[in-house]
């Protein structure tokens, strides 16, 4: 199976607090990959290493590699704007953005890279509300505020919005975690629809989701990857103790 | 028991609620009076002559301040020209790009500089510009207004950059957009009603400064020629007829006095529709 992203020996820092310790993790194509952990355990944190937007709050640092595609995405020439295009991501709060109607939040990344050759903006936002399943739930007010929505449909346009720009691999921060149950089962849905496409990794602190979802999953604890493998093997029959311990519910 | 402390509650918010409301009733009356004052002697002098027709000299009767008024246009709108770009800009700087020191000095700095008495920066841009110039002129006039501006300014706009959510400028980095991308498209365009409101308020805050003009755009009686050359403005024109002795001439400052007053009034009121407008879209 073909190794999209690899981060090797990595770690993280806020200050002089390190949230990241060593980690070494392969996130194969086309396979969903879930981070699980309990609070502050690092497993945002690294998620948000792999398109370098860790660094965008003041006072971090890290150290170690991830390769994409077996390109160092931390080497010095690398311009993290060009791996964040590739690299997209959802995060936990919906954040549409507020000054912008549903279809121009979908069309903002197009905006930036312009179009792919022989497409139009209202195909393009078309096909990925579709995908995200909000096509008909908002077709006749594409105008409207993206705010205006649910926060379970925001959630959809903020995929939609990243999936716009035709990213190779999508990083998932707690999607889930402010919505309701529907709205995670139709969260749910899309993200194994969406496996066939893109690379997924997402973070969540809902075991079941993870169960439910992925194809591996990865057990991070106090910032270190305790244990990583196929998903039903980690759920079975987990080689380490803690990992029982807390896929058994003792701790976290 | 219950009852008697009942009473007692009643009668201490009834109290309260007198006393809040006779101090605004104290604050609203020199402010009313100002008004109420400034129109009733502005409003006989103003006519057609007083906003189309130059002064006339002293003892020749009618004549009105038209060249006071433009002159006050053309002061505002320059002042506005290069202090409220700069402010915008400095306050985008100290919100979305500094770290550390630098920042810190220029805030202090701007913090400091809304309190420095306007005649300060008149007497400072006399100091530089007029005499390096070797003449009064609108020019002076409007970088001495922009320097009463620009702190203003600038932290009104940093203020409004912070009240932005910062996952709305994760989103726009997540999406492959650069620093300054981001900050143009997504910050800047949802703080954008907040500095509209910060830069008319100074707007109206300098339209009305008198101090500074005196040693920069001194006065003119005369329609103005070019920014190199010196200007008239309202403030210093009623600053200039107030102290004579003739009445015709307190006449013309009173019609000033209340132009003035209605250009300050406009921009405040401008201001906080910009400010409604923006919050309503949120």
């Amino acid at each position: 199976m073909d190794t999209r992203l690899m981060a090797e020996d990595f770690s993280a820092w806020y200050g002089q607090n390190q949230v990241v310790k060593n980690v070494t993790l392969p996130v194969f194509a086309n396979q969903i990959t879930a981070i699980i952990g309990p609070s502050g355990c690092g497993k945002s944190t690294f998620i948000r290493c792999l398109n370098r937007m860790h660094e965008v709050i003041p006072g971090t640092r890290t150290r170690g590699r991830v390769l994409l595609d077996g390109e160092n995405i931390y080497a010095n020439r690398v311009d993290p704007v060009e791996i964040r295009r590739r690299v997209g991501m959802v995060f936990q709060k919906p954040n549409p953005f507020p000054t912008m109607s549903i279809f121009d939040n979908v069309a903002a990344g197009l905006r930036l890279h312009g179009l792919p050759p022989g497409t139009t903006a209202e195909e393009v936002v078309k096909r990925c509300l579709k995908m995200v399943g909000l096509w008909n739930e908002v077709k006749d007010r594409l105008r409207d505020s993206g705010v205006s929505l649910s926060g379970g449909q925001q959630q959809r346009l903020c995929i939609a919005r990243a999936l716009a720009v035709e990213p190779e691999i999508l990083l998932m921060d707690e999607p889930c975690s402010a919505l309701d149950p529907v709205s995670t089962m139709k969260i749910e849905e899309l993200i194994k629809e969406l496996k066939e496409r893109y690379t997924i990794v997402i973070v969540t602190h809902s075991m079941h989701q993870a169960a439910r979802v992925a194809d591996y999953t990865a057990f991070f604890l106090n910032g270190q990857l305790i244990e990583f493998g196929p998903t039903s093997a980690i759920f079975t029959n987990p080689r380490d103790q803690r990992t029982e311990d807390y896929i058994t519910g003792r701790f976290g | 028991m219950t009852g008697e402390r009942n009473q007692r509650r009643k009668f201490m918010n009834n109290l309260m609620f007198v006393l809040a409301l006779g101090a605004t009733i104290m604050a609203l009356i020199p402010l009313g009076s100002i008004l109420l004052y400034v129109a009733s002697k502005g409003l006989i002098a103003l006519n057609w002559d007083f906003f189309t027709q130059l002064p006339k000299p002293v003892g020749e009767p009618g004549g009105g301040l038209a060249n006071a008024i433009a002159g006050t246009l053309i002061l505002v709108g320059l002042a506005s020209l290069m202090g409220i770009p700069l402010g915008i800009l400095t306050g985008i700087y100290l919100s979305e790009f500094s770290r550390g020191r630098l920042a810190w000095l220029v805030r202090f700095i701007c913090d400091v500089m809304t309190g420095i008495p306007s005649i300060i920066v008149g007497i400072v841009v006399y100091g530089t510009l007029v005499l390096a110039m070797k003449r009064f002129s609108a020019i002076a006039g409007g970088v001495a207004l922009a320097i009463i501006m620009l702190p203003l300014v600038t932290r009104t706009t940093e203020e409004m950059l912070k009240l932005v959510p910062h996952s709305l400028r994760e989103a726009s980095l997540a999406l492959g957009a650069s620093r300054w991308r981001t900050t143009y498209s997504i910050v800047l365009r949802s703080a954008m009603g907040g500095i509209i409101t910060g830069s008319l308020l100074a707007v109206a805050r300098i339209a009305g400064e008198t101090a500074p003009l005196l040693f920069t755009a001194l006065n003119s009686r005369y329609w103005h020629t070019g920014l190199d050359q010196r200007i008239a403005s309202l403030p210093v024109y009623i600053y200039t007829y107030a102290t004579t002795p003739y009445d015709e001439l307190h006449r013309l400052a009173w019609g000033a006095a209340l132009v003035l007053v209605a250009m300050v009034m406009v921009a405040s009121l401008a201001a906080r529709l910009a400010g409604r407008k923006a919050g309503g879209g949120r």
